[in-house]
């Protein structure tokens, strides 16, 4: 394998084209699962970042936070994707602008 | 370089498609795909247990899950014809997250350049002898407490996804 002579900003850039990719889908999509499909990109990409300094500065703290973050979008997958389930029990809709129940 | 070119080209283009296919199977595919080009930047970080935990935890459950939910939904053809591309709501929200690039960009280069090496440890750090010791030393309490979330979540989800009979009797 060539050793890596990548410089640390590249990781930054591609992280955040990433997570500027997946703001871009919160906001444009209706369809609440894509919109959650988005978030994990979002996720993913500062996960990348995470990954790059702790690899770049010789520090475990990095990847151990990784390890949290992929807890924390576990856990907000499984109630994520319940709350879309009973949202399309009640409203037989998953698009988001037509949800206004808390609308005032 | 060879390696980190072909994964970060391959990270952008399935999140691209992520967010632009209309039907929601073939989104939940292409984030698949990038799922497993992100395993392939960590191990070009060094980071070998992060990279086996992304495809294990992301592409094996968190993906099951989402596309166990579009099936059970049946988000079909003629749903999906309600999805009309808004064309102001597209543009706005394309310049809202352009106004962030541009941001994000001032925010990297304004800095002084970083390490452009990786740290000679990075390959011993990244180990799963490195990540346990430390997990269970300096990071037990956070690992207790996301496995009691974990436990709170599990309970909330099949609460809210469970089906309500006879709620008034």
């Amino acid at each position: 394998m060539i050793p890596t002579s990548i410089p640390l900003d590249y990781y930054l850039i591609l992280s955040a084209i990433l997570f500027v990719t997946g703001v871009i889908g919160v906001i444009t999509r209706r369809n609440a699962i894509i919109i959650f499909m988005s978030i994990e990109l979002m996720l993913n990409a500062v996960n990348l970042t995470m990954v790059a300094f702790s690899a770049y500065s010789g520090d475990v703290a990095g990847q151990m936070f990784v390890f949290f973050i992929m807890a924390v979008a576990a856990a907000e997958a499984a109630v994520g994707l319940a709350i879309v389930l009973a949202l399309f029990r009640n409203r037989q809709t998953v698009y988001v602008d037509e949800v206004n129940l808390m609308k005032w | 370089m060879l390696l980190f070119a072909v994964f970060a080209i391959g990270a952008v283009t399935s999140a691209l498609l992520t967010i632009t296919r209309r039907n929601p199977v073939a989104s939940a595919m292409s984030l698949v795909a990038h799922f497993f080009m992100l395993s392939g930047l960590y191990l070009t970080l060094e980071a070998q247990f992060v990279a086996a935990v992304q495809v294990l935890v992301y592409a094996g459950a968190i993906m099951v899950l989402v596309v166990f939910v579009i099936m059970l939904l049946n988000l079909g053809r003629e749903q999906q014809l309600a999805e009309r591309g808004n064309a102001i709501r597209v543009t706005l929200g394309t310049a809202v997250a352009g106004i962030f690039a541009v941001m994000m960009a001032l925010a990297v280069i304004g800095r002084e350049s970083g390490a452009s090496a990786l740290h000679p440890q990075a390959v011993t750090i990244g180990t799963t002898e490195s990540i346990g010791q430390s997990l269970f030393t300096q990071y037990l309490f956070p690992f207790e407490a996301v496995s009691l979330l974990l436990l709170a979540a599990l309970i909330g989800a099949v609460i809210l996804a469970k089906r309500h009979v006879k709620e008034e009797a």
